[in-house]
């Protein structure tokens, strides 16, 4: 294949994971469940722990002070990455806290008969917490069908999209299948109808540009672990006029502006979403992580990506039995690939690949509907792509496969 | 870290590949169905009793190759067992009749037709 993008040999001297002990046979292709840590957020995270160590907007002393300031700067660089202001940033625990946020600050919003339109592809941390509000309030949920293709059915939306529908909640790119999501045309449909968008950047965020501004979506959310960052972090975008009215779902210390015995105001957004003492170490290395992307560039990665995808659809394809079940096209596609081995259940083909180093998901990937909607009842196996992987990763992959069908006798 | 390939030794794909005691049956004092929610394997378990003990069993399931073959397995284990010999079953005869321990990640798998039987049992 051509030169790749980015030179991954020097970008494994970033990586821990990469330490001679373990290269050789450590093949990860799991990305979008978690990715791998570059030293400079380890570095960072060690370096609140080590040397001003202190919880926020608290102590009157130094090093509570160092923190505030360095935990409100990460706030400020998510806002630049993401093309958002400072204020309408807040940090969660991941993509799924920032999901049920936004949906349980829409409980008391929304009446029997409203509808909630999502696509047939959301992860369950974008289904779920929609079903529930459907539940609590009386109102419907309509899901925007896949082409044959795998892309969104642009025309259904069109008719799905309508005077009722209340909230639009949709990936920007899928988990399972890898298909980018048109969500800025989607959200075009939507504020026609003065419909508030909700999009889940999990899959996307330091993989293809990101801006808020662009997608004019009112929230959006992704995790911190999906993007070099540490576990446990995450953001909530919305827009400033959307949070100042919205709920919050935690309540307690922080949150606050005043408080009496029977009663209490809450603090100024971000802050109102922000209860109790924040993932503090976690924020300081998510701001390393955007650094790292930044520095790197997100532009170089999504090319570097790109390549690799089209390179892991050739191989892909190549091997008799395998078919890809997502879009066979390295257009308007992300670096996850789902496939499936005739005659091989996914977990199978995984336990065997892991023999070799090679880690792959197999399974629902938490989309468990999508799944049955197109007949795969046992998931399928997934490899998903970031700036640590080259060509022989998918080469490892495919002689993995091939070594798997032969012990199945396929 | 990396896992062993013997779990994919001839017998487990024999058991696989082709099942043991697979079907239903009507009329099963036990009757249930349970599914692995991370990889959607089903096994759904039938059992008769004459006395105490299992007369019949038979199972119908889907799933990966360890899933699978363990019920497999399992259905020829416990014919004449008795209900408190099934009640007592663990893990580790899942795993003595598997040939191997298996790990966390196929924990589930393995351990799905033992599961089914024994969430069935409490039901009569
Ligand atoms: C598209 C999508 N949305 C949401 C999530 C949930 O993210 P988290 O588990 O970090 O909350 C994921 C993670 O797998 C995802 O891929």
């Amino acid at each position: 294949m051509s030169k790749l993008s980015l030179t991954t040999a020097k970008i494994h001297q970033d990586f821990p994971m990469y330490s001679s002990e373990h290269r050789g046979h450590f093949v990860y292709l799991d990305s979008a469940s978690s990715s791998q840590t570059p030293r400079p957020v380890l570095d960072a995270v060690n370096a609140y722990y080590e040397t001003y160590r202190a919880n926020v907007h608290r102590g009157m002393y130094q090093a509570s002070e160092t923190a505030t300031k360095e935990y409100e700067a990460v706030r400020r660089m998510v806002a630049d990455f993401i093309f958002a202001k400072e204020d309408e940033i807040i940090f969660t625990r991941g993509t799924t806290e920032s999901l049920n946020i936004v949906a349980n600050g829409f409980v008391e919003r929304l009446e029997a008969g409203d509808e909630i339109v999502l696509t047939v592809m959301e992860h369950h941390a974008n289904l779920v917490p929609w079903q529930q509000v459907a539940k609590k309030t009386g109102c419907i949920l309509r899901f925007i069908p896949l082409r044959t293709d795998y892309t969104i059915d642009i025309d259904a939306a069109r008719r799905l999209i309508g005077p009722k529908t209340k909230i639009l909640a949709v990936t920007l790119a899928s988990n399972v299948l890898g298909t980018i999501v048109p969500a800025a045309e989607l959200a075009k449909l939507a504020h026609a109808h003065s419909a508030v968008v909700v999009v889940d950047a999990a899959q996307a965020i330091g993989h293809i540009p990101v801006d808020v501004r662009k997608l004019d979506c009112d929230f959006l959310a992704f995790s911190g672990h999906k993007m070099y960052g540490p576990t446990g972090t995450g953001v909530l975008y919305g827009k400033k006029s959307m949070l100042q009215t919205l709920d919050p779902l935690l309540f307690g210390g922080d949150m606050i502006r005043e408080v009496s015995f029977e009663n209490a105001t809450w603090n100024d957004v971000p802050w109102k979403f922000e209860a109790g003492t924040p993932n503090i170490g976690g924020v300081i290395g998510l701001g390393a992580a955007v650094r790292y992307v930044q520095k790197i560039g997100v532009q170089g990665i999504a090319a570097h990506e790109a390549q690799l995808t089209a390179y892991a659809l050739q191989k892909l394809t190549e091997i008799p039995s395998v078919t890809i079940i997502g879009p066979n096209v390295t257009k308007e596609r992300i670096g996850v690939v789902s496939f499936d081995v005739a005659g091989m259940h996914p977990h199978d083909l995984a336990t065997i690949l892991d023999a070799d180093g090679v880690c792959v998901r197999g399974g629902h990937h938490c989309a468990m509907p999508l799944l049955r909607s197109l007949g795969h009842m046992n998931g399928t196996t997934r490899l998903s792509l970031s700036i640590i992987n080259d060509e022989k990763d998918i080469e490892a992959l495919a002689a993995g496969i091939l070594k798997a069908k032969k012990i199945f006798r396929i | 870290m990396n896992t062993d390939l013997d779990m994919y030794r001839e017998n487990i794909l024999d058991h696989y590949r082709e099942p043991h005691n697979v079907g239903s049956l009507t009329d099963a004092a036990v009757h249930h169905k349970e599914l692995n929610p991370s990889c959607g394997d089903t096994v759904e378990i039938f059992i008769k009793f004459d006395g105490d003990r299992v007369s019949e069993v038979s199972f119908i399931g889907q799933g990966c190759a360890i899933s699978q073959a363990a019920a497999s397995l399992l259905t020829d284990h416990i014919k004449g067992m008795s209900t408190a010999e099934l009640t007592a079953l663990t893990q580790q005869d899942i795993f003595d009749l598997l040939g191997f321990p298996v790990g966390m990640t196929r924990l589930r798998c393995a351990l799905l037709g033992l599961k089914t039987v024994q969430v069935g049992l409490q039901k009569i």
